[in-house]
């Protein structure tokens, strides 16, 4: 059996960009396959937890309550939980919306806003739909983080140094010039 | 804008010279005659000082004691600082808040008076107290506020509040107070006789550079807090290249829980505007100015009138003393309710007419200061040091107090003790006897320097006053045993948040988020790894502020942890993972559960 250190990955309000970032670690993901086995991921398309990871990296914030749900699930699961990217750290682009009442999102977004054609003026609101939440928390506000990696996205490099000091349990040397806030 | 307004505030900048750097007299004068300096006043000052109103309107906005909207003809500022709220705050607040019918912050309908708050005054050892408009009530108690409103209601004149006067030149018929200057102990430097120009005498004699050497040589230390060598500033000035050099008072003492300069600036003006005098020989400037605190605007008329006193003896004015070519005169620059102007900085943009922001150093203001010419800023008890090293010497004054920081010190002690008040002790006196001095029962803790310094517990009372180990700028609170001391640290912090000038992140954010992580503790939703990050996120701010107000505002908490850590240690635990406490899904959900019309399946 194996013995390799299991990885979970999720994007939650966020936009693939961190996972695609991910991937730009290019051929170093043989290395990776190498020391880790992937569990539930977006990389390859498990929606269940199979087992205890040793990481998880969650790319995104909280919008809505099957985010919560999810994040939730991943702090239970893992031991060392990562907030990968702008979004998952300060809420990025969808915390736009905090100051504005959820209604008035809604509203604009379906009803108002020019070029919808809308004209039950309905509202989707559909069961299978997951509430949304009333602003969008960054994920250290809902759940315990251990590690945050800033950038919009994150160089592959720098993911790539994250976890290579998780893996090999060496001590994190950040290196300045890969840390990015944009 | 009504006519009255209109020729008002013309005349207002007219008398300050149309000068923008006097803009704190300004708008202070516009606020004292109309009640604020609405958005038209700030037009018309701007256009007369040729400035943008913008500039003005920054000014207005930064200082508490102006306001934008009209205030009440008479303002109450009931000071609440931990002291008061040890004394009865809560009472007399909620006594005065229903005999006037309006809450905290807000003007009765008839436009007469204005409740508010504000943090120290100066008067700890005379808690609670108040300032109404200028005028400083003390030893309130709900029957004493409640009488005070039905006077006020009955005249609206202030000054008839005082009715038995205070010792000393508290009696004085240009300060007519009731405070009380409550010396408790009295000691060489400060409170020994001192004739007006006996020093200053003894200065001329001497070339200015023999003064900055008796100065050094008597290793005075700045008063402040901070402790700079004041020959070594005074010299770093001295040789700095500028036509001009500005020799600045510091009197905005606001660390919560001092009041000696305030003693100082009653009992022995002379002394302090002489210090000044023998400043600027040495320096070779020829004005100075007192930064006043906003708080101590009631002893404005009598510093003014000693100023004029001196200037008829020949202490102040051209040719001092009989000495060609040695003038210096010195005007009080008036504060408005600012804590963060303490800082040198601060203070030096304040007082050429701008908000209190600190600035960067370097330049240091020996440097580059006030106007952009080298400037000394001292502490009003600093200057009294001066005086009386000139008169009896260097040596003298060394020979007194620990072996690195010589002289004494004046301390405003207050808190759970018998006999709060000022006490000149020689640097090096332990904590244990200002304990015993001050017959404090039962002590458990001390806040020495105030919140910016530090809080200790019974274990450190063998510690010593000094620059070495207890540091303070004269700030002593004792607190008994029973006085919860996270609850202290906790109404610090709120104080530096209302305090912060907001220009850097670190202190303006900064102290938010450590807020919220004191508050989940304290509330027992803690971790001890929030313990860890309280005390990273602290020595961050510490780290990246910009001024001193950042670098001290996270003590209260640091101070806490190091001190009193099993306290907190006590309400934190480990928690199985999963959602954070203070994460409420089901309010989260709220809006949307009311506007879907179905619940939440997750709560």
């Amino acid at each position: 059996m194996t013995t390799k250190a299991r990885i979970a990955t999720v994007s939650l309000a966020g936009c693939f960009g961190c996972h695609m970032s991910i991937l730009d670690i290019d051929d170093r993901i043989l290395q990776l396959a190498e020391l880790v086995e992937f569990d539930r991921s977006p990389i390859n398309d498990f929606k269940e937890f199979q087992g205890r990871c040793a990481v998880g990296i969650v790319e995104g914030g909280c919008c809505n309550e099957e985010n919560v749900h999810v994040l939730e699930q991943f702090r239970k699961q893992c031991d060392v939980l990562i907030s990968l990217g702008e979004c998952a750290i300060t809420g990025g682009i969808p915390a736009m919306r905090n100051n504005i009442p959820l209604r008035e999102c809604l509203e604009e977004a379906y009803v108002k806003s020019p070029g919808v054609y809308n004209p039950s003026g309905a509202i989707p609101n559909d069961p299978e739909l997951p509430l949304l939440l009333n602003r969008l928390y960054p994920c250290h506000e809902v759940v315990k983080i251990d590690q945050f990696i800033p950038g919009c996205p994150p160089s592959a490099d720098a993911i790539w140094d994250a976890l290579g000091t998780l893996l090999t349990g060496k001590p994190a040397v950040p290196v300045y010039t890969r840390i990015k806030y944009d | 804008m009504k006519q009255p307004m209109a020729k008002g505030t013309d005349e207002i900048c007219r008398r300050f010279g149309n000068d923008r750097t006097r803009m704190m007299d300004i708008v202070l004068e516009v606020q004292a005659r109309f009640g604020c300096v609405s958005h038209e006043a700030m037009e018309q000052i701007a256009r007369a000082v040729n400035t943008h109103p913008v500039e003005v309107e920054s000014v207005v906005t930064f200082y508490s004691f102006l306001s934008v909207k009209p205030q009440g003809q008479v303002v109450i500022r009931l000071c609440s600082d931990i002291v008061d709220w040890m004394k009865g705050y809560e009472d007399v607040a909620d006594a005065m808040s229903k005999e006037l019918g309006v809450t905290m912050g807000e003007t009765t309908p008839d436009g007469a008076i204005t409740l508010t708050r504000t943090p120290c005054i100066g008067m700890s050892d005379q808690a609670p107290a108040a300032l109404v408009n200028d005028v400083v009530v003390t030893h309130l108690t709900p029957e004493r506020g409640r009488q005070l409103i039905r006077d006020l209601r009955r005249h609206l004149d202030p000054p008839q509040l005082v009715t038995m006067v205070g010792d000393g030149n508290n009696a004085h018929p240009l300060v007519r107070s009731m405070v009380r200057n409550n010396i408790r102990m009295r000691g060489p430097v400060h409170f020994a006789g001192f004739e007006p120009g006996s020093a200053l005498r003894k200065t001329l004699a001497l070339a200015p550079e023999a003064v900055i050497r008796e100065i050094k040589e008597s290793r005075l230390r700045g008063r402040g807090g901070a402790g700079f060598p004041a020959g070594l500033k005074w010299e770093l000035a001295r040789n700095a290249p500028g036509r001009k050099r500005y020799i600045l008072c510091n009197a905005d003492e606001g660390e919560p829980g001092t009041f000696k300069d305030r003693v100082l600036l009653t009992e022995r003006a002379d002394m302090v505007l002489e210090g000044m005098t023998i400043a600027g020989y040495a320096v070779g400037s020829d004005s100075g100015i007192i930064y006043l605190r906003g708080e101590y605007r009631y002893l404005q008329p009598f510093l003014e009138s000693a100023i004029e006193e001196r200037r008829r003896q020949g202490l102040l004015g051209t040719d001092i003393l009989g000495k060609k070519g040695f003038p210096f005169d010195i005007r009080i620059q008036l504060g408005a309710g600012a804590y963060v102007c303490g800082e040198e900085t601060a203070l030096i943009s304040s007082c050429e007419g701008l908000r209190g922001d600190p600035r960067n150093r370097p330049p240091f203001p020996p440097q580059q200061g006030y106007l952009g010419c080298p400037t000394i800023v001292n502490n009003v008890e600093t200057f009294c040091c001066a005086s009386r090293i000139l008169l009896e010497g260097a040596s003298w004054f060394a020979a007194m107090g620990s072996p690195r920081t010589s002289g004494t010190k004046v301390l405003s002690i207050s808190g759970d003790c018998r006999k709060p008040g000022v006490y000149e002790v020689p640097f090096g006196i332990t904590a244990q006897e200002l304990i015993e001095m001050t017959e404090a029962e039962n002590a458990g803790s001390m806040l020495i320097g105030g919140p910016s310094r530090q809080m200790i517990g019974s274990e450190r009372f063998g510690g010593r006053i000094c620059y070495d180990d207890l540091a303070t700028g004269g700030a002593i609170m004792i607190f008994n045993r029973a006085r919860n001391k996270l609850e202290i640290a906790e109404h610090y912090l709120d104080f530096f948040i209302e305090e912060s000038c907001g220009h850097c992140t670190p202190c303006r954010v900064g102290l938010i988020l450590l807020k919220r992580a004191v508050h989940k503790v304290v509330a027992g939703a803690g971790e001890p790894s929030d313990l860890t990050d309280m005390r990273d996120l602290s020595n961050f701010i510490i780290r990246t502020s910009r001024c001193g107000l950042g670098q001290a505002a996270p003590n209260p908490v640091l101070g806490a942890l190091e001190n009193f850590g099993d306290l907190y240690a006590g309400l934190v635990a480990e928690r199985k993972p999963g959602l954070l406490p203070e994460f409420d899904l089901s309010q989260a959900v709220v809006d949307a559960e009311l506007r879907a019309g179905r619940q939440s399946k997750y709560v």
